[in-house]
């Protein structure tokens, strides 16, 4: 349906936390979040993997007794665990809860919570919502055309940036919003958004 | 569990509260954690320390305040002073004078319009308890209308006393709660469904999220209420996933009150049993339709089926299921302590009590307000809301989201109720109030909101799926200056198709926000259609990127 209609992914708050651990992580371990994902396309690379998260889904499944009605609150475990729906655990969730991959599929397409992309090392959050979108969404986006070159729903080319939208963050009193790595910050001007972004990234690595 | 019991631990935790003569609550919520509410608290706690005031002073995180444009909000001694705009280096003078005068520069004056034109029925702990404490709540009469239910009251009772409350679903429709809840209850089922609705679909819309991040203990209560009047055991809250404060502190009630025998087998030792499971959505905005939420909990994509049969009768796996907004919920159990008359006394018309509505956009006071139902929305923008930014001009007031519409100047004395409202054009919606000044177009604010309908939209019926693509498409022409006269036309046309064959209430109501600017600002889409001009100024015509390039 809506062939040619963006669907611009949604962003939490949440999945900016797991961001935010994930880039934790990584200065600890010698391999970066970018190359990870990288080599995330890798055959093989998963193996060393069948882990700590794993188990979170499982978990999850289990909590729910495998019935079908869990298959959302499953996609919710995975999308924290591993920061977005990969094709491995899609088909991993249908077998185990039994529901045809199509629907799986479905599910996952349907909501705009989940993303079957892995995000950039850095998360930037434009809330859209009304009180916002009327207080200077559209400059906002055309900053970070101009400066980052990246629209809603991207992440940028070297993949240190993705730029999302959310539909509304509830802090319309302090419009407009934005959300950093997790981080929400009100009345952002366009300019305070592209030094702040520079910033995130910089001190990032 | 005696009544004597009962009371004794509603005097204790008072008792309790009492035993620090100052408390210091630190708003966190999600607009004043924004502003950095957090390092104030911690650097508040600290200087508590520093100067041995620790047991005598007591810091609270706290919900919402109210004002949350000046915030980071702190309220002192339950309210005797509430300073805002509070940053961490005031830490040490406020701490200072915590027993002495208030800090003149950052006292909010208590007579400023923005309290007294309120009345706080839903929002009455709001901002004066700990929402992460069960012992504060209790302290409040928290839990004493659930335990009067249970012991005092037969089902058909605690209905008529929200039958004669006159309380009216505040998700937006208005239908009465009392006649849903004894539908529910007549209905014939071997289990039956509580369901809250918390997912707050609507952009510019953040009650919901306050009341469950500031008080979510009586969103609990107020459903354990409902199932006992319905006769269910089972409660499900379906929150939205962007919420995570909110959640997190839901979750922690529920289970507060599980420990405490307020929720689970047998609470408070009655026959009466009452579970409650969250379940987060996913991002949805279709989802705050009552069949696509179920469709949704069910663990399936949140499309919509046709009505009747209503949820009342077959919801959730096939059972009778009542389904609720939060704000709902949170009347219930001021109703039952307070008593219907308290409430019906409140409002005007059929519109009784009071409604909480979120202030925001080019208005100087933004923030969460309650006000009896029946004031006009001149008192609440110009009073409460004290007026537009930088003495711009007033243009329009959206109420009700996507469902909703933009209300011009001449109807500002309308008294704000369901009636009123839906004859200027608008709904009430569950509550999200956005103001707009002259710098906003109207065609503008209508192409947003088709945009938001178009990409929410399910794709399940034709008229919804095809007709806001295109309605949206009628609208870029026309914000770009390609659109002629005939697109207007074609446009309202196809506004009341939508209408009339949507099969569910975001189709049917996507047409109002366009409908009601048509209506009160035709001159400004004749503008951009005949003149090639945007009055506001927000608009880029072709023509004129033609003369730059």
């Amino acid at each position: 349906m809506n062939g040619n209609k963006i669907r611009y992914r949604e962003f939490t708050m949440e999945q900016g936390q797991a961001a935010k651990e994930s880039n934790r992580s990584s200065k600890s371990s010698p391999v970066s979040a970018s190359e990870r994902r990288r080599s995330a396309g890798r055959k093989g690379s998963k193996v060393a993997q069948k882990d700590k998260r794993r188990k979170l889904v499982d978990a999850t499944m289990r909590r729910y007794g495998h019935s079908t009605y869990a298959l959302i609150e499953t996609l919710h475990t995975v999308q924290e665990a591993y920061g977005y729906l990969d094709d491995d655990n899609l088909k991993y969730v249908a077998h185990s809860l039994r529901v045809p991959l199509s629907k799986v599929y479905g599910v996952a397409t349907f909501y705009h919570f989940f993303t079957l992309k892995p995000q950039g090392d850095h998360t930037a959050v434009v809330c859209t919502g009304t009180a916002c979108y009327i207080k200077g969404v559209p400059a906002i986006m055309k900053a970070f055309k101009k400066n980052f070159d990246v629209e809603p729903g991207e992440t940028t080319a070297d993949g240190k940036l993705s730029l999302l939208t959310a539909r509304c963050i509830g802090s319309c009193g302090l419009a407009p919003a934005m959300v950093y790595d997790g981080e929400i910050a009100g009345m952002q001007e366009p300019e305070d958004i592209v030094s702040k972004v520079r910033a995130m990234i910089r001190n990032g690595n | 569990m005696t009544p004597e019991e009962f009371n004794k631990i509603g005097e204790t935790h008072r008792k309790k509260r009492k035993e620090y003569p100052q408390n210091i609550n630190v708003c966190t919520a999600a607009a004043c954690v924004s502003l950095q509410s957090e390092s104030v608290k911690e650097a508040i706690e600290e200087e508590v320390k520093k100067q041995g005031r620790e047991k005598t002073c007591r810091v609270s995180g706290t919900g919402c305040l109210g004002p949350c444009a000046t915030g980071p909000l702190i309220s002192i001694n339950d309210g005797e002073a509430l300073y805002a705009g509070v940053s961490v280096g005031d830490a040490p003078e406020i701490v200072k004078n915590i027993d002495k005068k208030p800090v003149s520069r950052l006292v909010v004056s208590p007579d400023s319009p923005f309290f007294t034109h309120q009345e706080r029925v839903a929002l009455e702990h709001c901002g004066n308890i700990d929402p992460e404490s069960l012992n504060d709540y209790l302290a409040l009469e928290g839990y004493e209308a659930l335990y009067e239910v249970l012991t005092t009251m037969t089902p058909v009772e605690v209905i008529e006393v929200i039958v004669q409350s006159g309380l009216r679903g505040r998700g937006g429709g208005g239908y009465p709660t009392g006649l849903k809840w004894s539908t529910v209850e007549k209905a014939v089922g071997e289990k039956k469904f509580v369901i809250c609705n918390a997912d707050e679909g609507d952009p510019g819309a953040f009650m919901d999220r306050s009341m469950l991040e500031s008080d979510p203990h009586s969103i609990v209560e107020g459903m354990a209420i409902a199932g006992y009047a319905v006769g269910a055991s089972k409660g499900y809250v379906y929150i939205r996933g962007e919420y995570p404060l909110a959640i997190k502190r839901l979750r922690n009630a529920i289970k507060q009150a599980e420990k405490r025998d307020l929720l689970g087998k047998n609470i408070c030792g009655t026959p009466f049993s009452f579970d409650i499971e969250l379940r987060l959505g996913a991002g949805a905005f279709v989802c705050g339709e009552e069949t696509a939420l179920i469709a949704s909990i069910e663990g399936r994509r949140g499309a919509p089926r046709s009505r009747p049969p209503y949820p009342a009768e077959y919801g959730l796996w096939g059972h009778p299921t009542l389904i609720n907004n939060v704000e709902t919920f949170a009347n219930v159990s001021p109703i039952i302590r307070r008593g219907a008359d308290f409430y019906a006394a409140i409002g005007a018309g059929k519109s009784k009590g009071t409604k909480v509505f979120a202030l925001a956009g080019s208005i100087r006071n933004t923030g969460l307000i309650e006000v009896p139902m029946g004031i006009s929305l001149r008192e609440i923008v110009y009073e409460i809301g004290s007026g537009i930014v930088d003495d711009r001009k007033f243009k329009a007031v959206q109420t009700g989201g996507p469902s909703g519409g933009c209300i011009p100047e001449e109807y500002l004395d309308m008294p704000v109720d369901y009636e009123s409202l839906a004859e200027a054009g608008s709904i009430m919606g569950s509550g999200g109030m956005i103001v707009m000044d002259e710098t906003s177009c109207m065609v503008d604010v209508a192409r947003y909101f088709m945009d938001f309908c178009r990409t929410e939209s399910c794709g399940k019926c034709v008229p919804c799926r095809v007709g806001t693509a295109q309605m949206y498409n009628m609208l870029t022409n026309i914000s770009t200056g390609k659109g002629t006269m005939h697109d207007l036309q074609l446009l309202e046309e196809l506004c009341d198709v939508l209408k009339h064959t949507s099969l569910c209430g975001l189709g049917q109501t996507s047409a109002n926000p366009v409908l009601s600017t048509i209506r009160f600002f035709r001159d400004e889409y004749t503008a951009h259609i005949r003149d090639k001009k945007c009055p506001a100024g927000v608009c880029t015509m072709e023509h004129e990127n033609e003369v730059v390039s």
